[in-house]
């Protein structure tokens, strides 16, 4: 990433484009990480949204985008995004718009949509070479509707369909491992709280064409039960405790952009969270606690031994 | 003019190329694959000009028509039965997104059981969606449903999708002779699409199908649906009048046959519709005063031209091809709102469903239904609605359930 113009946090955007004031919850990571996003796709954006919190960013008459949104469904927004795409292309090449009117189409999605219920349509536009950017807020469960366990929901943690003593017994899919097996232009993982390694990866899907995807952990107080004071700190420790590797896929290849000398014990990112708060109390269920570090050592072996260059 | 044989699939694909459609999103199912194949192998050889995508499913499909529409293109495209109902969320949605487009949907009876053969259930199941619905008798009225349903769809008084419909096999495979319009008089009849305030662009953002909060702002844009497919009824008249004047050929939101003197009427839609004239025919051999009368537009309602049609008749013989458990059919109880508190003495409705998954309506059939209705004229009460199914049918039936139920019959077949 030699060539970004974002070498140190004073290159990034001094203010947001996204406006305020929308019905996001305080300390909304998947807001935090949308903000940074829009500021660096800007406005010559179409949004093309799924069912999911972020559909109640444009409530009539309000809209904090400055380009244009298209509600769709939670299964269909890759869809809507094609028809645009090849809307907008049919306009091109017949004149009727000027390449200076041409926009990106941009799906924005939870991870419900995006891990289940949309991912036969994602899969189509990535196989069909649609030239799009697919935004995925991960914040891990089935938030707009009271947070019950979806695809991306990690073993163990408790929701609103997981409340026993072991939490979620299934385990987060792999959904960026889904889409590189696609082989589509560009896919990354990014997390609001690491804003520099965010913006170069927003910067480089913004410069390629084809199907992209932007992979964004979204630590989210009121699903995942923390004072939304914390969120950047929960970011930052899913990334120091290996939780969520930041990596990139690019041209055949997966590269770490941010992969922690010496991670943290996954606990310190767990007992910050009340969905984990069963796996400490009233005692240490060490059995559970063990798994999850075991889940995370065995995954970064894994890429390891794959011998995945490290920038 | 000269006429060409063509299935009622291929009218359809000529429809949408005289249209000059611009984007069709597609996704196979039978009867209607003609269709997109016809169209696909009219782009390969250059004769059309238009971007096909093929999408992974219905819901995606009816999704990128909506939304190219929606971004300013004719777009054009079609299903049948499973698929149409497998998109059947985005008809709502695309339909209150106010994206003019069209779809044709080759009819077929809906699972379970499965099956490939025509009823009207699965298009009647899309019937509140805001989408409007022509339903077809003719390889020909496919072709000219498909050009007067783009005029309805853009209109600036409408902006709403709409479903031309046809019967799976009796149209889709059954060769007809076909007038294929003249490309330029289907030009002027139909010019490029003028898209007004629709579409994406940067400089002149758009919000489209934003949430709303509360029952008020809810209630505003679904009345606003119901409305501009209300205005569909009143310009229908003048898109008809213009075709008429163009081709020579009439589309009457609801065609009447032998009706002027008729006491008794069969109420139909779609194909089976031409079994029920040929009926009507050997009547009034017979010397019985009777007629048909068959919606088009089935959405909008035209209650008036319903009520014009059905004025004076004494009885009337609703022939429902789809069927809504519990309650019969749906078209019985359409027709019979629309009568309800006209002036004059109101005629008795004798309610029939027949034609379920292809299931054939004899000739026989259309005499009785006849006789039942003009009895219960005579009597002055409708008389309980009755499931077209013979003895002989029962008879097979019994046969079947014989082969199925016997021990060893996986065994024994072929
Ligand atoms: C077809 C359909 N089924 C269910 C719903 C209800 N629903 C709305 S949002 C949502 C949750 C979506 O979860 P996710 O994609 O993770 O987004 P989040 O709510 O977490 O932002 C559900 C189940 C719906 N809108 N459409
Ligand atoms: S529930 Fe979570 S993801 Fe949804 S708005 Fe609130 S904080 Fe954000
Ligand atoms: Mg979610």
């Amino acid at each position: 990433m030699s060539e970004t113009r974002f070498r140190t946090m004073k290159d990034l955007p001094a203010a947001h484009l996204l406006g305020t004031g929308t019905a996001m919850c305080a300390g909304c990571g998947g807001l935090e990480a949308l903000h940074q996003i829009y500021d660096i796709l800007g406005e010559k954006t179409v949004f093309i949204n799924a069912a999911g919190c972020m559909t109640l960013l444009a409530i009539y008459p309000y809209t904090p985008f400055g380009g244009s949104w298209l509600y769709s469904a939670m299964a269909s927004a890759p869809a809507g995004a094609q028809g645009v795409r090849d809307a907008l292309d049919i306009l091109l090449s017949k004149g009727r718009i000027s390449p200076e009117e041409d926009l990106t189409a941009v799906v924005l999605t939870g991870d419900g949509s995006a891990y289940g219920m949309g991912l036969s349509a994602a899969s189509g536009t990535i196989e069909r070479g649609l030239d799009f950017i697919y935004v995925c807020y991960d914040n891990e469960g089935y938030g707009n509707t009271g947070q019950q366990h979806s695809g991306a929901t990690p073993h163990g943690a408790r929701t609103s369909t997981s409340r026993g003593r072991s939490g979620f017994p299934g385990f987060k899919k792999d959904l960026f491992a889904v889409w590189v097996s696609h082989r589509p232009s560009y896919a990354a993982t990014v997390v609001g709280s690491e804003p520099l390694d965010l913006a170069r990866k927003i910067e480089k899907a913004k410069g390629l064409r084809g199907p992209r995807l932007i992979l964004a952990l979204a630590p989210c107080p009121t699903g995942w039960d923390f004072d939304p004071a914390e969120a950047a700190r929960i970011g930052k420790l899913a990334v120091e405790t290996g939780v969520w590797p930041l990596k990139e896929y690019f041209d055949g290849r997966v590269t770490f952009t941010r992969a922690p000398k010496k991670r943290l014990p996954v606990e310190e990112y767990l007992e910050v969270q009340g969905r984990f708060a069963h796996l400490f109390h009233p005692r240490r269920n060490e059995v559970l606690l063990g798994d999850i570090q075991a889940q995370v050592d065995a995954a970064w072996r894994e890429a390891e031994s794959q011998g995945l260059p490290e920038k | 003019m000269s006429r060409t044989m063509l299935t009622g699939n291929v009218a359809a694909a000529w429809g949408a190329r005289l249209a000059g459609i611009e984007y069709l999103p597609a996704f196979p199912i039978t009867p209607q694959t003609e269709i997109i194949e016809t169209i696909s192998r009219w782009i390969e050889t250059g004769e059309m000009d238009c971007r096909m995508t093929t999408l992974e499913s219905e819901h995606s499909m009816v999704t990128a028509a909506g939304a190219a529409a929606a971004a300013g293109v004719r777009v054009f495209t079609a299903t049948s039965s499973q698929g149409l109902l497998y998109g059947m969320e985005m008809l709502y949605t695309t339909a209150g997104w106010r994206a003019p487009f069209v779809l044709v949907n080759v009819s077929r009876g809906l699972s379970s059981p499965i099956t490939l053969e025509p009823d009207h259930n699965d298009i009647l199941a899309a019937r509140d969606s805001g989408f409007l619905q022509l339903h077809c008798a003719t390889c020909q009225e496919v072709l000219d449903g498909v050009l007067v349903a783009y005029r309805l769809a853009e209109d600036e008084r409408v902006r709403l999708p709409v479903i031309v419909n046809m019967d799976g096999f009796h149209l889709s495979f059954t060769r007809e002779p076909v007038e294929i319009t003249d490309a330029a008089a289907a030009a002027r009849f139909l010019p490029p699409f003028d898209p007004g305030n629709l579409g994406f662009r940067a400089g002149a953002p758009l919000s489209e199908a934003v949430a709303v909060l509360g029952g008020s702002p809810y209630s505003y844009f679904r009345y606003q649906v119901h409305l501009a497919a209300l205005n569909a009824e009143a310009v229908f008249p003048s898109i008809a009048g213009e075709f008429h004047r163009a081709f020579g050929r009439p589309f009457p939101a609801v065609e009447t046959y032998r009706c002027d003197d008729a006491e008794v009427v069969f109420v139909m839609m779609g194909s089976f519709a031409t079994k029920a004239k040929a009926a009507v025919d050997r009547l009034r051999e017979a010397g019985e005063a009777v007629g048909l009368v068959r919606p088009v537009m089935l959405r909008p309602f035209p209650s008036a031209a319903l009520r014009e049609a059905l004025a004076g008749k004494r009885g009337i013989a609703v022939v429902d091809q789809n069927l809504s458990p519990g309650r019969g059919g749906v078209l019985h109880t359409e027709i019979s709102a629309a009568l309800q508190g006209c002036a004059g003495p109101s005629p008795v409705l004798a309610s029939f469903v027949g034609g379920l998954g292809g299931r054939e309506i004899a000739s026989e059939e259309f005499c009785e239904m006849a006789a039942v209705a003009r009895r219960a004229a005579a009597e002055g009460r409708a008389p309980e609605p009755r499931l077209l199914f013979t003895e002989a049918e029962r008879k097979e039936m019994r046969n079947l359930q014989a082969i199925a139920l016997a021990r060893g019959a996986r065994e024994r077949r072929p």
